[in-house]
């Protein structure tokens, strides 16, 4: 049987929307109105961040948004409650949680699968897991609870390395547009970038790929997305929502003035 | 030699270390990793570095007995005298052979965190030697508390990036440092200052400054007439001057390792430093270690008036050095700190840098005896830190 993910998938086949957004921001509360939000605009899939002090693969946006979700109150307690009813309001696009080690950690390897689960996530975002350590460790835990582990690859990724990711996963892979953490211009010369997402696309890999970092907007969304199955944005999502007064209202302009 | 205290081939010391990295960082980490240990035992390379480390850095520092301290405190007590090395600490024995490495890497733009300044001008001073370009990241409020060695970065050419996420100390500089990397992947070398982040760093840091404990040795058998003292002190902040202090001696279990953090304004104040007491293991800069974080794994902001030792974690060697029983962890307050500082400039006429007087605030709780061999790594000068000497004047006196 496929996965939430896979089915997603399969449902469109390209030009999927995947929208980031950090889980306590603008407040507290605005999780579950976000993710309705998002999925009745036309979100393909969406990324819960957890947010966490010291995000080192993020910029500013993301870094900013963190801190007010942290000041805010959100943990991974908070989160899970907030996420308990979800599939009944949300019951088909794919969840997935994003963010780094150390919180998860604290809170438990075991015991962050098994409630992430229950909430209804399909696959998990963790940047700071070396994909080594994943294989000795944390993979027969994933397993247990049918939780996906999406790995992230860069110009500078080994093909042997990437053809081993997609072995290891039943989702998709994450192409990083370029150089540089979440949010950042693309600065590489003209074709660089293109070079890189039709070699990774000549390799056939099992897995669709989505591209991010540096997305936002609907012809950098479109552009990406000629180059793979879809693209995900981050930042400027977490940047429309800054002054919104009302985030979920925000949410559905967004994806409207991305998607049509 | 140190085969108990190696880290493992994943880099890990029991369970401490590893290399949690995001992807972005993988190919840059993994290519030191299968490269440094070839690199360091090269002929050509160690012919490079020694003569560097003698005509450059002024090595070997001198081992120097502090008869006066030694009164005060009844006990022998023998300086190992970092803070003359060229740029005024340990920190550069680490750049000189890193700034090597780099260029064996074929790099050619370095960039560097700092918390006290003395690591930036450390790379700032061998990126002007060798010609590269620098960048240093510094905690805003550490470019306050450590204004002339910003100016000194500057003078030698680094650009100095003042950084203002999170406590803008070092934890926040090492935060940003590690996001530059990420975006720079290919032309750019880390020059990482402590014995902290992913591994190889930890263990190549640990190797750079082991040069302190192998020179130690050498001068306690001319001195003393025996290669082994009873107790080898250090401050730790990340730990590199402690780990090479520590490292040709971590198989001898005559010899008493005190590692010394910095309490702050005491340990349970809410402003304190003291990692190896508040600390619980989890991630930092891409190590497993010891860190001090709340009870949902976020990292609390530490606090030490030494900006070298302001740091939420400790390198992972020592924290299994401390796990395993081999060092002893000693905490000392920013006054304690104070008065040491007044101490060793009036009793042996050696100004100590903020940092280091916390290894010197340590002597009276040693429980050393007459005739027991006490060496102190001296691992700077005060310098940098006279203008927090001058605000706190009266407690000097
Ligand atoms: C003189 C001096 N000693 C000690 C330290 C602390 O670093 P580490 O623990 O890596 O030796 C610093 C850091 O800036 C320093 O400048």
């Amino acid at each position: 049987m496929q996965n939430r993910i896979q089915q997603a998938f399969a449902r469109k086949g390209q030009n999927l929307l995947n929208v980031y957004f950090t889980a306590g921001y603008p407040s507290l509360h605005d999780t579950v109105p976000l993710i309705e939000a998002l999925t009745e605009a036309g979100a393909d899939l969406i990324e819960i961040g957890m947010p966490f002090s010291d995000p080192l693969a993020d910029g500013p946006v993301i870094q900013q948004s963190s801190s007010v979700a942290l000041a805010n109150g959100m943990s991974l307690y908070v989160l899970f409650e907030q996420l308990r009813e979800i599939r009944t309001k949300v019951p088909d696009t794919p969840l997935l949680l994003m963010g780094y080690l150390n919180p998860i950690m604290q809170f438990g390897m075991e015991k962050f699968c098994q409630a992430a689960a229950e909430a209804g996530v399909d696959g998990l975002i963790l940047p700071d897991l070396p994909l080594v350590e994943y294989e000795e460790q944390y993979q027969p835990i994933f397993k247990k609870y049918g939780l996906q582990p999406v790995f992230l690859i860069t110009p500078q990724t080994a093909p042997a390395r990437i053809r081993h990711m997609d072995t290891l996963t039943d989702a998709f892979l994450y192409l990083v547009s370029g150089p540089g953490t979440t949010g950042g211009a693309n600065t590489q010369a003209e074709g660089v970038q293109e070079a890189y997402f039709e070699r990774i696309a000549a390799m056939n890999l099992r897995n669709p790929r989505l591209i991010g970092f540096g997305i936002g907007d609907k012809s950098s969304f479109q552009h990406a997305a000629s180059h793979a199955h879809g693209a995900i944005i981050g930042s400027a999502f977490i940047r429309a929502l800054e002054d919104a007064p009302d985030a979920p209202a925000a949410a559905k302009r967004f994806v409207a003035s991305i998607l049509n | 030699m140190t085969s108990n205290f190696q880290p493992n081939a994943r880099g890990y010391y029991g369970e401490f270390g590893g290399a949690f990295i995001p992807e972005m960082l993988y190919p840059n980490v993994e290519e030191l990793r299968e490269q440094y240990l070839t690199i360091l035992a090269d002929p050509e390379f160690q012919a490079e570095y020694q003569l560097l480390l003698r005509d450059y850095v002024g090595r070997p520092t001198p081992l120097f007995e502090a008869k006066r301290l030694s009164a005060r405190y009844n006990t022998r007590i023998y300086l190992k005298r970092e803070d003359l090395c060229h740029t005024g600490a340990h920190k550069v024995n680490n750049t000189v052979g890193q700034i090597l490495l780099a260029k064996r890497l074929g790099k050619t733009r370095i960039i560097a965190e700092t918390g006290a300044g003395q690591h930036g001008v450390a790379t700032a001073t061998v990126c002007a030697l060798m010609g590269m370009e620098c960048i240093v990241y510094m905690g805003k409020t550490d470019t306050e508390r450590q204004k002339p060695n910003v100016e000194r970065m500057r003078l030698l050419g680094a650009k100095v990036v003042a950084v203002t996420s999170g406590s803008q100390t070092l934890k926040d500089a090492t935060n940003e440092a590690i996001r530059d990397w990420i975006g720079n992947p290919v032309d750019t070398h880390y020059i990482i200052g402590s014995v902290v982040g992913p591994h190889p760093y930890p263990d190549l840091v640990a190797r750079l400054q082991s040069i302190i404990s192998e020179e130690m040795r050498k001068q306690l058998l001319e001195k003393v007439g025996r290669e082994l003292p009873d107790y080898v002190v250090a401050c730790v902040g990340g730990g590199s001057n402690a780990a090479g202090a520590f490292y040709h001696f971590l198989d001898e279990p005559s010899v008493q390792l005190v590692a010394v953090e910095a309490a702050g304004h005491g340990i349970h104040s809410g402003h304190s430093a003291a990692t190896s007491v508040l600390g619980t293991p989890g991630i930092i800069h891409g190590s497993r270690t010891l860190l001090m974080q709340d009870e949902h794994g976020q990292i609390t902001e530490p606090y030490s008036i030494s900006a070298g030792l302001d740091y939420p974690g400790i390198g992972p060697l020592h924290a299994y050095l401390g796990a395993s029983g081999r060092a002893r962890f000693i905490s000392i307050e920013d006054e304690q700190a104070l008065t040491a500082v007044a101490e060793c400039s009036r009793l042996e006429g050696i100004i100590p840098a903020l940092e280091t007087a916390h290894a010197l605030a340590a002597l009276g709780q040693l429980g050393a005896g007459p005739d027991d061999v006490v060496v102190i790594n001296l691992s700077g000068r005060g310098d940098k830190d006279l203008e927090t000497y001058m605000k706190y004047a009266d407690k000097l006196k």
